[in-house]
């Protein structure tokens, strides 16, 4: 299984974690100082993975971020780089032409869109269309509920509450 | 209203974070979270929930913690609206630590209502939470939910339900008597979503205990033919890798279909999994083998250096049973080892190094140094470390020729940047109290190590340097030179050396000193037929300790020849030589050497140098008058009080020429630990103290010193005839070894039979275990005796001490923890066999008998009442061809009647025997 997920800029900046073992807060730190040094030092045109603490770091780099999920020794690494490019491809799909940016300010929604890609640490929604779908109703969602909320007589029921 | 009309948005303080100066950002972080404990309390739920945003995302980005903020994410949760919902939940999972944050149970009920919501997303988010976030307390709770959500209708939803069964059933077993029948169901199911969830969660869970998952291994056989889904069938390899080895006749059904995905060169992710599957559990098919082999090939010969380290890797698998693969792909192999890639360097050099036997050691060490002194330094202590911890493994298993390998590794220190120093050292002292028959090549290498000027100015060699010191001490007697050695050992650039090395140093050239007056004295002794009897017993001490060199004697003669050494039968290689230098100026130029060296470090402010400095002066402030008496003797005039100078010199020669062996690993536990010692009581509030400051090893050894030596001494003294006791350190440690010894001197000896003579010999358990040459002679197993015969020297004794070290080992690795969610799959899966069985026998009577034989074969087979035993007690039982077939046809018709009934009803206990009805076809399908 994937016990973490982690985005990190080329500067060593996170854009985005997750962690499906536990870890405390200390140890997440910790964990991703040693993989950004790890990983952000590896030239280019290496391979994708990097031994760590008996398990594994399958990272790959799209532009300017790295995209690492660490898994068991015995798991499939090519198959996690695959899962890593179903993430980017999902992404680039909701964004338009993903970047860095995108994720910076939109942080919440790459999480939502992992949700409906990993659970508990497994790949769960294989196609991209499905969970294009699924992240778009649960959009539609909120906007549905943002324009109740910001209907005038909503305003005017809250103002008087 | 007014606070949110005020209220800085997510936006707002990303940007202003991505604006601040460097530096500020964490005054800039205490700032926001200023506002967001003002906000979040906030009656107003869209604040509430902008504010727990801001907060998760400074939590989840820039590591702050939140753990404050628990309860807001409960109370937000609660809400109606989805987006506030969503932004609660995302904190939850994201910032909840399941084990302690208590608010977790709070949220039980909110869960529960919306697992049961109507809208599906509101499920969907529930169960991403619950996956993240789950404890004992709210699986228990929520059980009857997620079995509900089992059989949703709606597709994604009880995928994700699937997912989470996982988390439940680690965190509560009992959930699996509830959920399991349903996750077996929809095996079935035509989505390649939940097939692809079922399998995912049946893989983890085989990986945790496969024997429980083998009745599955039909199903699973149908998804890997039938299924084109990579990521499904990548699963079920996985399964199947575990089940391959409980179950050996699964790998002949599995292979075909195996080797056709591999043929069809899909994905390269699917081939590795076939490659790897191969390659661990079904290497024993020879075609399948060749296959998974020469794909691996082309994985090396890619450009991808993902499928160069992947099959760098599946080779290295191969390797412990099929060495021929390797041999194959020998050049590509020794092509990785200078890649770019540091990552595909390690692995090529890995699968070398698994590959060493004792047949190709020397070739491969030498290649693997040659490219060692190529590559950067970095590397080049990443091959060294590799090849010393092979050659060592199991008590040097691999090496037959100790002479080539004690040169080796002298060699190896003399690397400019090698930093294996430490490693180096262990193994010189360790083969040298290990293995007798090396000892003299030992010797001559540490007197090149010590006799180096050079050498003194690495530091990184410093620690070799003491093995080399120590070495030339301790086995001084088979030196060529004693002379030379004392030079080297007190040359002045010592000076250069650590206070311990140095201490080393001194220790050793007291023990050469020793040994150089004590010669004389004896051949002295030899030339004027001295009547005591003290030369005879002499002789036959030194006769049994250059016992050692005699079996290598044949082989070093030529060499020995060269330097004009004659070796007389019996006697240390180096006695005539030595005999010549032994006259008394040169004696006297040895002593007076020592004398003016150590003469100024007595004075030394490390006490270790200090100490063994007086030892030595002192010794040679008693001896040196004496000498001259010695001396006169030896002219004729024998006076009997003078007697006492070769006696006295024997009697201290004689404390340092016991054998030190190899200390057990074990040898602490044996010692009978003394009354009102608390080892083991709990030193959590020192802990608390010290906090994250690393301990530095306690400097117990100086403290017990004294009183342990005289113990020592007294218990040599009172039984010469017996072999010493060890010295009861479990560290093997060079210094650790010199201290002890060292301290027999802080009492005269004399003194020493004055020693309570009844005092309890603690390490007497060690002494029987390691010493007496019988046994070390037995200790050689047969193992060895067919490599023995096609090589012309036998190999040398490896002193090993008790197994128990292994056999330890071993036991704490097959300790079985009886796991407590494979007990309850294995009663789902197997639940009611009793009645499944009953209920196939009445459907074809036919086989009765066949039964029948299976039960009684079924017990004599394992005397465990288990189920899966009885699975397997009736597969094992030899069928004919034709019934079979027959059989097989029945159990297919019962299989579809029953998942016809589970189409029906999805009642459980219909569940249930159609379970059952799975679990024994499996021998059918076995067969």
């Amino acid at each position: 299984m994937i016990h973490f997920v982690v985005l990190i800029s080329r500067q060593g900046k996170v854009r985005l974690t997750k962690w499906y073992s536990p870890y405390s807060q200390k140890e997440r730190a910790k964990v991703i100082r040693e993989l950004s040094g790890m990983i952000l030092t590896r030239g280019p045109k290496l391979c994708n993975f990097v031994e760590w603490r008996g398990y594994k770091v399958v990272y790959k780099r799209y532009a300017s971020l790295y995209f690492c999920m660490c898994i068991d020794q015995d798991d499939n690494e090519l198959e996690i780089l695959e899962i890593i490019h179903h993430y980017v491809e999902i992404l680039d799909r909701y964004f338009g032409s993903v970047c860095e940016l995108d994720l910076i300010f939109n942080f919440h929604k790459a999480y939502y869109i992992l949700d409906e890609i990993l659970i508990a640490g497994e790949l769960q929604e294989s196609s991209k269309k499905t969970v294009a779908r699924l992240v778009a109703a649960q959009d539609s969602l909120v906007e549905a509920a943002k324009e109740q909320a910001s209907s005038i007589s909503n305003m005017i029921a809250q103002a008087t509450k | 209203m007014m606070d949110s009309f005020f209220q800085r948005s997510l936006e707002d303080i990303i940007k202003g974070l991505r604006l601040c100066p460097p530096g500020t950002e964490p005054t800039f972080i205490a700032k926001s979270l200023d506002d967001i404990r003002r906000e979040i309390k906030s009656s107003d739920r869209s604040t509430k929930a902008t504010a727990l945003q801001k907060l998760t995302y400074l939590h989840s980005i820039h590591g702050v913690d939140m753990s404050w903020a628990a309860f807001h994410s409960v109370e937000l949760a609660s809400s109606s609206t989805h987006s506030h919902k969503r932004i609660a939940f995302l904190s939850a999972s994201l910032s909840f630590n399941p084990s302690s944050t208590d608010v977790i149970l709070l949220l039980t009920h909110q869960l529960r209502k919306d697992l049961s919501s109507s809208n599906a997303h509101d499920v969907s988010l529930a169960l991403s939470t619950l996956s993240s976030i789950c404890n004992p307390d709210l699986c228990r709770d929520l059980t009857p939910e997620l079995f509900t959500l089992l059989g949703s209708s709606k597709f994604f939803v009880r995928k994700k339900a699937i997912a989470v069964v996982l988390r439940v059933f680690e965190e509560y077993p009992d959930a699996v008597r509830v959920c399991f029948k349903r996750i077996v169901e929809n095996l079935e199911t035509s989505d390649m979503g939940i097939l692809s969830a079922v399998v995912e969660l049946l893989c983890e869970l085989t990986v945790k205990e496969p024997r429980s998952y083998l009745p599955l291994a039909p199903e699973f056989y149908k998804i890997l033919v039938d299924s084109r889904n990579n990521w499904v069938l990548i699963k079920v390899l996985k399964i199947f890798a575990k089940l391959i080895p409980l179950e050996p006749r699964l790998g002949k059904r599995v292979v075909e279909p195996i080797c056709e995905h591999l043929r069809r060169m899909g994905a390269k992710s699917l081939a590795f999994e076939c490659v790897r599957m191969i390659v661990t559990s079904l290497s024993e098919h020879e075609s399948a083998l060749r296959l998974a082999v020469g794909t691996v090939r082309e994985f090396l010969l890619d450009d991808d250096p993902n499928l160069k380290y992947l099959g760098l890797q599946a080779l290295a698998i191969v390797a412990q049973k099929h060495m021929w693969a390797v041999l194959e792909n020998k050049e590509l192999v020794v092509k990785a080892l200078s890649d770019v890639d540091p990552n595909i360097k390690l692995e090529a050099l890995r699968l070398v190094m698994s590959t060493v036997s004792a047949d190709n050691v020397m070739d491969i060490c030498t290649i693997l140094i040659s490219h060692a002194l190529k590559s950067d330094p970095e590397f080049c202590n990443e091959i060294l470390g590799c090849i010393f911890l092979t050659c060592s493994r199991n008590f040097y298993e691999v090496i037959f020729d100790f002479e080539w390998y004690v040169s080796f590794l002298g060699e190896m220190a003399r690397i400019p940047y090698c930093q294996k120093g430490t490693e180096i050292e262990t193994q010189l002292v360790d083969i040298g109290m290990r293995v007798k028959d090396a000892r003299l090549e030992l010797v001559s290498v540490a007197r090149d190590l010590v006799i180096d000027p050079a050498l003194l100015g690495n530091p990184f060699v410093h620690g070799v340097l003491a093995a080399a010191a120590w070495i030339s001490g301790e086995y001084v007697n088979l030196s060529r030179n004693p002379f030379e050695l004392m030079e080297a050992l007190l040359q002045p650039r010592t000076s250069l050396l650590t206070p311990s090395v140095r201490s080393v140093y001194i220790q050793s050239a007291f023990k050469v000193l020793m040994f150089c007056i004590y010669s004389y004295v004896k051949l002295d002794g030899d030339d004027t037929s001295y009547p005591s009897g003290l030369t005879e017993s002499v002789s036959e001490r030194d006769l049994g300790r250059s016992f050692a060199t005699v079996g290598s004697e044949s082989l070093s003669d030529s060499e020995l020849d060269n330097e004009n050494v004659v070796i007389t039968g019996g006697q240390p290689p180096s006695f005539s030589s030595r005999k010549q230098h032994l006259t008394e100026e040169s004696i006297m130029g040895l002593i007076n050497l020592a004398e003016t060296n150590l003469g100024p470090l007595s004075g030394s402010d490390e006490v270790e140098i200090q100490d063994r400095a007086s030892n030595v002066l002192g010794f040679i402030k008693l001896v040196k008058p004496k000498l001259h008496g010695c001396l006169d003797q030896s002219r004729g005039d024998i006076m009997k009080d003078e007697l006492k100078a070769p006696e006295m010199i024997k009697l201290i020669y004689d404390l340092f020429s016991e054998e030190l062996g190899p200390v057990s690993l074990n040898a602490q536990e044996r010692v009978p630990l003394p009354d009102g010692l608390a080892l083991k009581e709990n030193l959590g509030d020192l802990e608390a103290i010290c906090g994250d400051v690393e301990f530095s090893l306690p400097m117990s050894f100086s403290l017990v010193k004294p009183q342990m030596a005289a113990q020592d001494s007294a218990h040599v003294l009172e039984c010469p005839s017996k072999e010493v006791c060890e010295p009861s350190s479990e560290s093997t440690s060079l210094l650790a070894e010199h201290r002890k010894r060292h301290g027999l001197y802080y009492l005269p000896p004399e003194d020493k039979e004055v020693v309570d003579k009844d005092y309890q010999p603690t390490r007497e358990p060690k002494g029987k275990a390691i010493d007496a040459t019988e046994d070390l002679v037995k200790l050689t197993e047969p193992f060895f005796v067919k490599k023995k015969s096609n090589r012309v020297k036998p190999r040398p004794v490896v002193v090993k001490l008790d197994d128990v070290e292994e056999a330890n080992v071993l036991v704490e690795k097959h300790e079985f923890k009886p796991d407590l969610l494979s007990g309850a799959v294995q009663e789902v899966l197997l639940g009611n066999e009793a009645t499944a069985s009953s209920s196939r026998k009445s459907s074809n009577k036919s086989n009765n008998d066949i039964t029948n034989t299976a039960e009684s074969s079924q017990a004599s087979f394992v005397g465990s009442g288990r189920r899966k035993h009885h699975t397997h007690g009736k597969g094992r039982t030899n069928r004919t061809s034709g019934k079979e077939k027959e059989e097989r046809s029945h159990k297919d018709e019962h299989k579809r009647d029953s998942r016809d009934h589970k189409h029906k009803s999805r009642q459980r206990a219909e569940g249930t025997l159609n379970v059952d009805v799975q679990s024994s076809v499996i021998p059918d399908f076995l067969l």
